[in-house]
């Protein structure tokens, strides 16, 4: 399951549509704020449930989000012991030096800069999911790939 | 393979190994240069500047390490412990790039801030394809604070 935190929803249904045109097995949950982010990922509020919220396997996370800053959202995955394996793909529009700089700070795993073409989208997106949910070993998983692609 | 031409760090102690990586970048006609430490002293002197790699000239800072787990002299989960403690070296993606398929080396990697953790394939084609996806996106896609305009040298 790959956790989708993307205020806009033209770049959401782009994410969402690159994924179903590679048909993969995983399902995408989409959120559009860090607040409702963070209570999903740490199971409060309305994702009190955890059969309802299941651990992602990845979180694709834009950094400009109402509510709490994607940065923020960042920062509190990665300081929690439970969470901080699951890796966090920065997807966003900005190649501010500083915005990358803040995110390597903060442990993302990985920072990527949306293309705008929307073919170009679909390539970013092949390799993003061949690589993080194809060779990466998910340590909440433990999936051990190689054997997927 | 997209993105600049790269420098990789490959920390490596099997020689076959770091063999099949280098071929498999050269079989992707990858131009990133790949310079190749087979322990882990010799990796930590390269990265913080020390003794025979203090000109920076000589030791440019790699946009990517490959590093391997097990290694003579300093194991990799210290390598990437003091990587990850340097202010610098920080902002550098580390991929584990290991045998282990040991939970408690999976576990112990992401609780130092490895970036990435990956089992080599055994079958060198599969070694070869990871090595093109591999590429393809942290070569290709991935935006580091320290990636710059940029041939395998050994260390």
């Amino acid at each position: 399951m790959i956790l989708l935190v993307e205020d806009n929803e033209d770049h959401a249904e782009i994410v969402k549509r690159s994924f179903r045109a590679h048909k993969t097995a995983h399902r995408i949950h989409h959120v559009t704020d860090g607040e409702t982010a963070l209570d999903y990922v740490l199971q409060r509020g309305e994702y009190s449930d955890p059969e309802k919220s299941p651990r992602p396997d990845l979180i694709l996370l834009d950094l400009r989000l109402p509510k709490v800053d994607g940065l923020e959202v960042l920062k509190e995955i990665k300081q929690s012991e439970d969470l901080r394996g699951i890796p966090v793909v920065i997807l966003t529009s900005s190649q501010a030096g500083n915005d990358v700089r803040m995110a390597c700070d903060y442990h993302a795993n990985s920072y990527i800069v949306k293309p705008l073409e929307f073919s170009k989208f679909t390539d970013l997106m092949r390799d993003l999911r061949a690589y993080w949910l194809g060779w990466n070993v998910n340590p909440l998983t433990l999936d051990l790939p190689g054997s997927k692609e | 393979m997209k993105g600049k031409p790269l420098t990789i760090l490959l920390i490596e102690d099997n020689e076959d190994h770091a063999e099949i990586v280098r071929r498999s970048f050269s079989t992707h006609q990858v131009s990133n240069k790949i310079h190749y430490a087979c322990d882990g002293e010799v990796a930590l002197d390269y990265l913080l500047r020390r003794k025979e790699y203090s000109n920076p000239d000589k030791s440019p800072r790699p946009d990517v390490i490959l590093l391997d787990l097990r290694l003579p002299k300093i194991d990799g989960l210290q390598v990437l412990e003091e990587i990850k403690k340097d202010e610098a070296l920080s902002l550098i993606p580390v991929i584990v790039l290991t045998s282990s398929e040991e939970k408690a080396d999976v576990l112990e990697a992401y609780h130092r801030h490895a970036n990435s953790y990956v089992v080599k394939p055994l079958e060198f084609t599969k070694f070869t394809n990871l090595m093109r996806d591999m590429g393809h996106y942290w070569l290709g896609w991935n935006v580091t604070p320290l990636a710059r305009q940029c041939g395998v040298k050994r260390i």
